[in-house]
């Protein structure tokens, strides 16, 4: 990417009429690919006995860990949001990481991949409110604790969706935007440093993404329901005899 | 000086001026966060995990309005809206 285009959209890899194949949707269909087929090629012949393949041991790995902080942020068995937070965890790193490989373009560095996922967990989050708790009293968070604060609630779930797509977008842009800047004014050393880094920080905004969309989503369904049980309460108390 | 002079030096004042005024703030909150997670976990090593990942969560919200600063002069320098409707104007 020369330092001149700011989005991977803007490279364009075949155009014929107005069909126009960018490198954007060109990286994203090569990621959903190998996770599909790795996926598939992993989990075809899977063992129960002590003895794994390394591969299987690497994706049991990645679940548990999802598992466990799912489990951790929400209170709630985590096998309801495994599918999706899982998704867009692994989606997002997988394109994140593979910036190593020189010519590819992380699809995530693109603010029109970023705003679909951001919107997908727009809709996440009321679908799988209204899942839990039924329409009426999921819409009634809305109006809590008056109807004074509807607009409020509207606007900031629109605006922690632009956060979303727009913290992702400007992290992973500004990785491969330093790497080509500094490939021209420090051609050496100091880039392969700077793709270091941008791995580590690739790592991390996936992980924030995918908690953040668990958090929200967690948000939406606790807010219910912290309100009716008083279990918290005991939940301490039980707590603090077990460490006192 | 022609207008496209002035749009262009107009965009990269603004640029990075609009990176070092919004970084302060950020920076300072990032900064406040960080040392108050690490004398709590000072305190309480037993929460390290649960403080460790509200810190990451926390430091992605202040982190995004740096990040927001960012885009806004990337897109001045490298994507000005303006730039080829000055151009098209002045004919050059």
């Amino acid at each position: 990417m020369v330092s001149e285009t700011i989005t991977p959209d803007q490279v364009i890899l075949w155009q014929r009429g107005f069909l126009v194949l960018n490198s954007t949707i060109c990286y994203t269909w090569g990621v959903m690919a190998l996770l599909t087929l790795g996926s598939w090629l992993i989990t075809r012949r899977l063992s129960f006995d002590a003895k794994l393949s390394r591969w299987q041991n690497l994706l049991e790995i990645i679940v548990v860990f999802v598992q466990e902080q799912i489990r951790e942020i929400s209170d709630q068995e985590p096998a309801r949001y495994l599918p999706y937070i899982g998704t867009l965890f692994l989606f997002v790193a997988v394109s994140n990481v593979l910036e190593v490989l020189p010519g590819y373009h992380a699809p995530t560095a693109s603010l029109s991949t970023n705003s679909a996922l951001a919107i997908s967990v727009l809709f996440a989050v009321p679908i799988y409110g209204i899942t839990e708790q039924g329409f009426f009293s999921y819409v009634r968070h809305y109006v809590q604790p008056s109807v004074i604060m509807l607009p409020f609630h509207i606007l900031g779930e629109l605006s922690r969706t632009l956060a979303l797509a727009v913290r992702l977008f400007g992290n992973m842009m500004s990785g491969a935007k330093i790497a080509a800047i500094l490939l021209a004014v420090a051609p050496l050393f100091l880039p392969i440093l700077m793709n270091a880094l941008g791995l580590l920080i690739g790592l991390i905004q996936a992980y924030i993404f995918a908690i953040l969309a668990m958090v929200y989503i967690a948000s939406a369904g606790n807010a219910h329901r912290s309100k009716n049980e008083d279990h918290h309460g005991e939940e301490f108390e039980k707590r603090e005899k077990r460490h006192g | 000086m022609d207008s496209l002079t002035i749009l262009g030096v107009v965009s990269i004042i603004t640029a990075g001026a609009c990176m070092a005024i919004g970084s302060i703030a950020p920076a300072l909150g990032e900064a406040r966060a960080v040392s108050t997670a690490l004398s709590s976990i000072a305190q309480q090593p037993d929460e390290a995990g649960t403080i460790s990942r509200t810190l990451f969560v926390g430091l992605a919200m202040i982190e995004s309005v740096a990040i927001y600063c960012f885009v806004v002069s990337m897109i001045l320098i490298f994507a000005n809206p303006f730039w080829n409707y000055v151009v098209s104007k002045t004919g050059g």
